[in-house]
C-alpha cells in the first residue's frame, strides 16, 4: 500500500517478449497432463487412486470372470478341493437356481402365467415412460386398471367365487349410487343424465373388475405362499407404484387443501409415515393388521406387506407431487377458475397434467427408492429375490465358500440394472424438461 | 375421478381380504372349502420343508396329510401356509389356518392364555446344543464363556438364559430373527455353539457345509413336547386331530402298515377291526366315516413308518426313536385304545 | 365469486353452491370415515385381544426379561432386568450406531462429493462410480454382504490376530483393553471439562479479536493443547504423587474366546460400514449439488483475492454451499437413523431387533410394542427436524 505513490516508476514502456506457445495444447499427452498431473497434489491423488484401482479391480475381475465357474450341477464344481483350481464366483449355482430365483416355488406347469405377467408389466411401463408413445391416456387406464386386474386373475387363478348374494348386493349398491348421483345433479341443477352416466361409469369399472376376478377361467389356483423370487419383487414394486401414485396425489391435494381438517389429516399421515422406518411399518402390517380386522377375516400373508409398502410409498409420493403443485404458477389456478371450472375439473384438466409432468424425475426417483425398499419384505418372511437367495445359499448341495458372494453379486446386478436404468431415464427426462423451460 | 380411484383401491383391497371361518365349526368349513389349511414350518428338514417344486414333506406335514386323508380320502387336499415362529399362533387364532402342525411346544401358558389346544404330542423333544468337533467339547457344562447362536423370540432363548444362570456359567448370546440366519451365522463361525430343539439340531446339521464336523452334545436342557395345535373351543375338530395321531400310533402297535392294511382288514383281532372300521362306528363319532383310520394308513402310513421315512433311519437325519418309541418299546408314545 | 348486478333480483342460489357449506360437508365426511375406520379397528382389536387372551397396557415393561442381549451399554442380565431395560438397551444401541455412523458418513460423503467435482479426471470418475454403484443397490443387500465380508476372513478365537497393545481381532469381533478408572480419576475428568470450557471461551474471544483487529490465532493448536494437554498434565501430576488413575484390563485368552477387555461386535462393524458407505453416496450427491449451487463468480473472486484453491473451498464455497446442503443433509441423517433398523437382518441388537423382535414375540403385546417403537423414531425425526430448522434459520440470517 505504501508503494502506491511510487507506482509510476515501474510502468513498463515496452512489451515483454511473448512466451513460446505450449508445446502441447491438445492431444492425449496434454489431456493427461491437464487432467491427471496438473499439480503435485493432483499427481499424488492420481497415483493414489491408480494404486487403489490396482488393488481392487484385478481381484474383482478375477473373482467375477476369470476364475468363475460357469457349469456344474452341485457343490463339487465350486469347491477348490474338488475343482482343482482356485474358484471365484460360482455362476453355475445361479444358473442351477435361476428358475427358483425367478418364480419361487410357483407351480411349474403354471409358470407361463408369470411370464405373461412380466410381459404385461414391461408393456405398461414402456407405454407410460416413453414420452412419445401413442395414446398415453389409454396407457394409464391399462396400467392402473386393466393390468392389475388381469395380473390378479393370472397369478392367483381368479375365480373368487363371490356368490349370488354378493352380486345382488352389488346391483343394489349400483342402483343406489346412480340414484345418489342423479339426485345430486338435480339439486345442483346440472344435467341429471351426465350425473347418472358418471355413476354408471364407476359401477361399470368396479363391476367389470369384480366380474373378471370372480369368473372361472379354468386356471388352477396358485396360493400366494408359493410365489417367490423376482416375481414377488416386481409384484411388490408394481403394487407400490400402482397404488401410491393415485393415493399420493390425493394426499398431496389434501395437504394443499384449504379445508383445515383435510389438510391436518394429510399432514399427520404423511409426516407420520415419513418419520418411521419402513421395516416397522412392515412389522406393523404383519402383526397388527389381523388384530384390526373382524375375527372372521384374514388378510393374505403376501397382501400384508403389500398394503404396508403401498401406504409407505404414498407418503413419499405425496411430497413429490406437492413439489409439483407448488411449482405451478398462480396464474394457472386463477386462469382455470376464471374459466368457471370447479375444483375437480381444475385439478384434472389444468393443474395435475402440468404438475405431474414436471415431477416425473421425482416420481421415478421415489420409485427407485421403493424398488430398493422392496427387499425389506424379506425380513417379514416374504420370499422375494433376496429371500430366495438367502434360502438357496444354505442349500447343502451348493455348500461352497463363494456361494454367498455369488448370490449377492447376482442380486446386486439385478437391482443395479433396474435402478441405474431408471435413474438414467429420470436424468434424461429432467434434461428434456429443462430444455423446454429454457426457451 | 377421485371417487373412482378410491373405490377401485377399496375394491382391490377388499378382494385381497378373504374370509376365514372361526365362527363356524371347523370341520364343516373345511369340508365346504374342499381343502384343509395347515400351518407349517418355513423349512425344517424332516419336519416340514418344501422342495423346489413346492411339494411339502416331513413328519409334521404328513400329519396334515393324514388328516386330509381321514376327511377327504385324499392326502393332497391340504394347503400349507409356511409360518415363522412369531406368526404361528396369531395365524391359528385368526382362523388363517385350521391346524398348526409346525413343531410347536405345548406349554401351559399357550394352552390356557393363548386360547389354543394341543390335542396330541407327535414328537417328544428337548433343547440341545451343537458344537464343532474340533473344539473338543463333550458336555454342555463345558460351554462356560462360549458364544451361542439362537433364534430370538422362542422358548429356546429363555431356556438358554435359565440354563447358564442355573449352572453359574457365562456366555455371549447372538440372536437372529430366523432359524436360517441363526444357523448361517453359526456355520460361518460366528458362534461356538448353536442351540435349538434337538430334532432341529439334527435337521440343521444337514445344511452345514461339512455336517460331519459338528456334534450334538448329550445334554437336553428342557422338555419340548411338540404337537399339532388347534383353536380352543372346537372339541370335534380337536378330536379329529387327537384321533388321527392315535390311529397312527395304534396302527404301528398292531403292526398295521401302509403295505398290509388291506389284508389286515380281514384280521380277527378285534382291536384292528375297530381301528379299521370293520367293527363299531367310531369314525362317525368324530364326524368322519368309519374307515377314517384305514384311509390314513393306506395313504400315509402308521406313525412308525412316517417317523422312519422323514426323520429316522430311512432319512438323512437318522434320529433314533428314543422317547418317541412306542410305550411297548420303552418310549413315551402311547396310543389310547379305540373302543 | 359472483357479482350481483341488481339487488332486487338475486339469482336463486342453491345452498349446495356455497363453498363453505361444501367444505364443511367434505370435512365432516372425512372425519366420519376416518373416525369409523378407527372405531372399527379399535373395537376389533379389543375383541381380538380378549379372544386371544393377550394382556394389554404397558405393565409388561416391568416384567423380568429372561433373555440376554449381546451388546449392552447399560448393565443388563436375564434374571434382573426388565423388558423396559431391554427397550433402553435397544434404544442406546440404535443411537450409538446412528451417532457414529452420522459422523463417519459426513466425512466420507463430503470427501466423495468434493472428489466428484475434482479437476482430476481419475478421482472424479472413481467418485462417480462409487456413488452410482452404492446408490443403486439395496442397503439390505449391502449389509448382508458386509456381514459375510467382515465375518468370512476372520479367524476363530483360538487363532486370534494379535495387533499389539492388547488389541485382538477374531470372528467374535475386535477386542481391546478396557480402561478401569480408579477413585481419583475424577481429577482427569475435571481437567477435560476445564479444557473444553476453556476452548470454547478462547474461541469466542479469538473470534471477537479477529473481527475487530483482523488478527488470527492458532485455534487448532490451542484446542488440542487444552482438550488433550490438560488431562495429560493431570495424569502426570497424579502419577508424580504416586496415584494411578487409569489402568487397563487386557483381553485374556479363555477356553472359547478372549475374556475381559472391550469387544466390538462384528454385527456392529458390518452395520456401521454398510450404513456409512451407503449414506455417504447420498451425502456426496447433496454436497455436489450444494457446491454447484454456489455461483462461479464466487470462486473466481476468491481466486482474484489470492486465495489458494483449498482456501477457496474452505472459506468461500463450502460456507455458502452449506445453506443449500443443510436441509437435504438432515434428511440423510434421518435416513441413516431409520435405516439402522435393518440391523434386524444381521443380528445387531438395535431397537427394532430387541424390542420389536424379541420383546414383541415374548410378550405378544404387538400394539404397545409397535406404538412405542414408532413413537421413538417419530420423536427422533421431529426433534432433529426442529433442531435443524433452528440451525437453518441461523445460517440463513447470514445472507445480507
Amino acid at each position: 500500500m505504501s508503494t502506491a505513490v511510487d507506482t509510476n516508476r515501474f510502468v513498463r514502456s515496452e512489451p515483454i517478449a511473448a512466451l513460446p506457445p505450449p508445446n502441447l495444447a491438445r492431444g492425449p499427452v496434454a489431456w493427461v497432463r491437464e487432467n491427471l498431473f496438473s499439480s503435485p497434489l493432483n499427481t499424488l491423488l492420481t497415483l493414489f487412486v491408480a494404486y487403489l484401482l490396482y488393488v481392487l479391480i484385478p481381484p474383482i475381475v478375477d473373482f467375477l470372470f476369470i476364475n468363475a465357474v460357469w457349469t456344474g450341477t452341485d457343490r463339487d464344481a465350486c469347491r477348490a478341493e474338488t475343482a482343482g483350481h482356485r474358484v471365484g464366483a460360482c455362476w453355475a449355482f445361479v444358473i442351477d437356481k435361476i428358475n427358483y430365483f425367478t418364480y419361487g416355488s410357483y407351480t411349474i406347469a403354471e409358470r407361463w402365467r408369470v411370464n405373461i405377467f412380466f410381459a404385461m408389466l414391461a408393456l405398461g411401463v414402456t407405454w407410460l415412460l416413453w414420452l412419445k408413445a401413442p395414446r398415453r391416456d389409454l396407457g394409464a387406464a391399462y396400467f392402473f386398471w386393466l393390468f392389475p386386474t388381469f395380473s390378479y386373475v393370472l397369478l392367483t387363478g381368479g375365480n373368487l367365487d363371490l356368490g349370488g348374494r354378493f352380486w345382488l348386493g352389488f346391483v343394489a349398491f349400483a342402483i343406489l349410487l346412480m340414484a345418489a348421483f342423479g339426485l345430486m345433479a338435480h339439486l345442483l341443477k346440472v344435467s341429471v343424465k351426465s350425473g347418472v352416466a358418471i355413476a354408471g361409469g364407476i359401477v361399470a369399472v368396479l363391476g367389470i373388475t369384480l366380474a373378471l376376478m370372480d369368473f372361472d377361467f379354468g386356471l388352477q389356483h396358485v396360493p400366494t405362499s408359493l410365489w417367490g423370487g423376482v416375481l414377488v419383487t416386481l409384484l411388490v414394486a408394481t403394487v407400490g407404484i400402482v397404488f401410491s401414485l393415485p393415493f399420493g396425489i390425493l394426499l398431496a391435494l389434501g395437504r394443499r387443501s384449504r379445508l383445515p381438517v383435510v389438510q391436518l389429516a394429510s399432514v399427520i399421515f404423511i409426516e407420520f409415515v415419513r418419520g418411521v422406518p419402513l421395516i416397522t411399518v412392515l412389522i406393523m402390517a404383519n402383526t397388527m393388521l389381523p388384530l384390526f380386522l373382524p375375527a372372521d377375516m384374514t388378510v393374505d400373508r403376501l397382501a400384508r406387506p403389500l398394503i404396508g409398502v403401498a401406504f409407505f410409498a404414498s407418503a413419499y409420493m405425496a411430497e413429490v407431487v406437492r413439489g409439483g403443485l407448488q411449482a405451478m404458477p398462480k396464474g394457472q389456478y386463477e386462469g382455470a377458475m376464471s374459466l368457471g371450472l370447479n375444483y375437480p375439473q381444475m385439478m384434472v384438466f389444468i393443474i395435475l397434467p402440468q404438475a405431474l409432468r414436471i415431477v416425473i424425475p421425482g416420481i421415478v426417483n421415489t420409485f427407485i427408492g421403493l424398488f430398493k425398499d422392496t427387499s425389506l419384505v424379506s425380513i417379514v418372511g416374504i420370499f422375494d429375490l433376496i429371500k430366495t437367495i438367502e434360502a438357496s445359499r444354505i442349500d447343502p448341495n451348493w455348500a461352497a465358500p463363494t456361494i454367498s458372494y455369488t448370490g449377492y453379486a447376482f442380486a446386486a446386478f439385478f437391482y443395479f440394472v433396474f435402478c441405474f436404468g431408471m435413474s438414467r431415464y429420470s436424468l434424461g427426462v429432467e434434461r428434456r424438461l429443462a430444455a423446454g423451460q429454457n426457451r | 375421478m377421485k371417487k373412482a380411484i378410491v373405490s377401485i383401491a377399496f375394491g382391490l383391497t377388499a378382494c385381497l381380504v378373504a374370509t376365514g371361518a372361526s365362527a363356524q365349526a371347523t370341520l364343516n368349513s373345511v369340508k365346504q372349502k374342499g381343502y384343509l389349511t395347515c400351518g407349517s414350518n418355513t423349512g425344517l428338514a424332516g419336519f416340514g420343508v418344501p422342495d423346489a417344486q413346492g411339494t411339502w414333506t416331513g413328519l409334521d406335514v404328513e400329519f396334515c396329510r393324514a388328516m386330509s386323508a381321514a376327511i377327504f380320502d385324499d392326502p393332497t387336499k391340504v394347503r400349507f401356509i409356511p409360518l415363522a415362529a412369531k406368526d404361528r399362533f396369531t395365524a391359528l387364532q385368526s382362523g388363517e389356518v385350521d391346524v398348526l402342525s409346525r413343531n410347536s411346544t405345548a406349554t401351559m401358558s399357550r394352552d390356557t392364555q393363548l386360547g389354543l389346544d394341543f390335542p396330541a404330542i407327535n414328537y417328544f423333544d428337548g433343547q440341545g446344543f451343537m458344537v464343532r468337533k474340533k473344539l473338543g467339547v463333550s458336555s454342555a457344562k463345558e460351554l462356560n464363556g462360549a458364544s451361542i447362536c439362537t433364534q430370538q423370540g422362542t422358548t429356546t432363548e429363555l431356556n438358554l438364559a435359565d440354563y447358564f444362570r442355573a449352572n453359574n456359567m457365562k456366555y455371549e448370546v447372538v440372536a437372529f430373527a430366523t432359524s436360517d440366519e441363526t444357523f448361517k451365522a453359526y456355520d460361518a463361525g460366528r458362534c461356538d455353539a448353536f442351540t435349538t430343539d434337538a430334532s432341529g439340531l439334527y435337521s440343521e446339521r444337514l445344511r452345514a457345509s461339512a455336517p460331519d464336523d459338528h456334534i450334538v452334545l448329550p445334554e437336553i436342557i428342557s422338555k419340548e413336547p411338540l404337537g399339532p395345535a388347534v383353536r380352543h373351543g372346537d372339541n370335534q375338530w380337536g378330536d379329529i386331530v387327537r384321533w388321527t395321531h392315535y390311529a397312527m400310533l395304534n396302527a404301528e402297535e398292531f403292526g398295521v402298515t401302509k403295505a398290509n392294511v388291506e389284508q389286515m382288514k380281514g384280521s380277527d383281532n378285534p382291536e384292528i377291526k375297530r381301528l379299521l372300521g370293520t367293527e363299531g362306528k367310531y369314525g362317525e363319532a368324530i364326524g368322519l366315516t368309519n374307515d377314517w383310520a384305514l384311509r390314513i394308513i393306506k395313504q400315509v402310513g402308521n406313525y412308525g413308518e412316517s417317523f422312519e421315512r422323514n426323520v429316522g433311519e430311512g432319512s438323512k437325519l437318522k434320529i433314533k426313536r428314543g422317547q418317541n418309541a412306542l410305550w411297548t418299546k420303552g418310549g413315551l408314545q402311547y396310543g389310547i385304545p379305540i373302543r | 365469486m359472483q357479482t350481483t348486478v341488481s339487488q332486487t333480483s338475486p339469482p336463486e342460489k342453491s345452498i349446495l353452491y356455497d363453498p363453505k357449506v361444501r367444505g364443511a360437508f367434505y370435512q365432516v365426511l372425512l372425519v366420519l370415515i376416518v373416525g369409523y375406520l378407527f372405531y372399527m379397528a379399535a373395537s376389533n382389536a379389543v375383541e381380538n385381544l380378549q379372544r386371544a387372551k393377550i394382556a394389554s397396557g404397558f405393565g409388561f415393561l416391568n416384567n423380568t426379561a429372561g433373555f440376554d442381549i449381546s451388546q449392552t451399554l447399560i448393565s443388563f442380565s436375564a434374571a434382573g432386568s426388565t423388558y423396559g431395560d431391554a427397550f433402553i438397551v435397544g434404544l442406546l444401541n440404535t443411537l450409538l450406531v446412528s451417532a457414529i455412523g452420522i459422523v463417519l458418513a459426513t466425512f466420507l460423503g463430503f470427501t466423495v462429493g468434493i472428489a466428484r467435482l475434482s479437476k482430476n479426471w481419475m478421482v472424479a470418475k472413481v467418485a462417480m462410480v462409487y456413488v452410482e454403484l452404492l446408490r443403486n443397490i439395496p442397503l439390505l443387500l449391502q449389509l448382508l454382504f458386509w456381514y459375510i465380508a467382515v465375518l468370512g476372513p476372520l479367524p476363530q478365537p483360538r487363532d486370534s490376530i494379535g495387533m499389539g497393545a492388547g488389541f485382538f481381532l477374531n470372528s467374535r469381533g475386535l477386542f481391546m483393553p478396557r480402561p478401569l478408572y480408579a477413585s481419583d480419576a475424577w481429577v482427569m475428568g475435571a481437567a477435560l471439562v476445564i479444557g473444553i470450557v476453556g476452548t470454547i471461551i478462547f474461541r469466542t474471544w479469538a473470534k471477537k479479536q479477529q473481527e475487530s483487529t483482523g488478527r488470527q490465532y492458532p485455534l487448532g493448536l490451542v484446542t488440542i493443547g487444552l482438550v488433550l494437554g490438560l488431562p495429560i498434565l493431570a495424569w502426570l501430576a497424579l502419577a508424580v504423587v504416586g496415584a494411578n488413575p487409569i489402568s487397563f484390563e487386557m483381553p485374556q485368552k479363555g477356553t472359547f474366546n478372549l475374556r475381559g477387555g472391550m469387544q466390538i461386535l462384528p454385527e456392529f462393524v458390518a452395520l456401521l460400514v454398510g450404513l456409512v458407505t451407503y449414506t455417504a453416496a447420498f451425502i456426496a450427491e447433496v454436497v455436489r449439488a450444494g457446491i454447484l449451487a454456489v455461483s462461479k463468480g464466487q470462486t473466481e473472486a476468491a481466486g482474484s483475492l489470492g486465495l489458494r484453491p483449498g482456501q477457496t473451498l474452505r472459506l468461500v464455497v463450502v460456507p455458502q454451499a452449506m445453506r443449500v446442503i443443510i436441509p437435504p443433509l438432515t434428511s440423510q441423517y434421518l435416513n441413516l437413523t431409520k435405516n439402522s433398523s435393518l440391523a434386524v437382518a444381521i443380528g445387531y441388537p438395535d431397537l427394532v431387533q430387541v424390542f420389536m423382535g424379541t420383546v414383541l414375540n415374548q410378550t405378544g403385546q404387538a400394539i404397545e410394542v409397535v406404538v412405542i417403537t414408532m413413537g421413538v423414531y417419530l420423536t427422533i425425526s421431529l426433534v432433529t427436524s426442529f433442531v435443524m430448522n433452528i440451525y437453518n434459520r441461523r445460517v440463513a440470517i447470514v445472507e445480507r
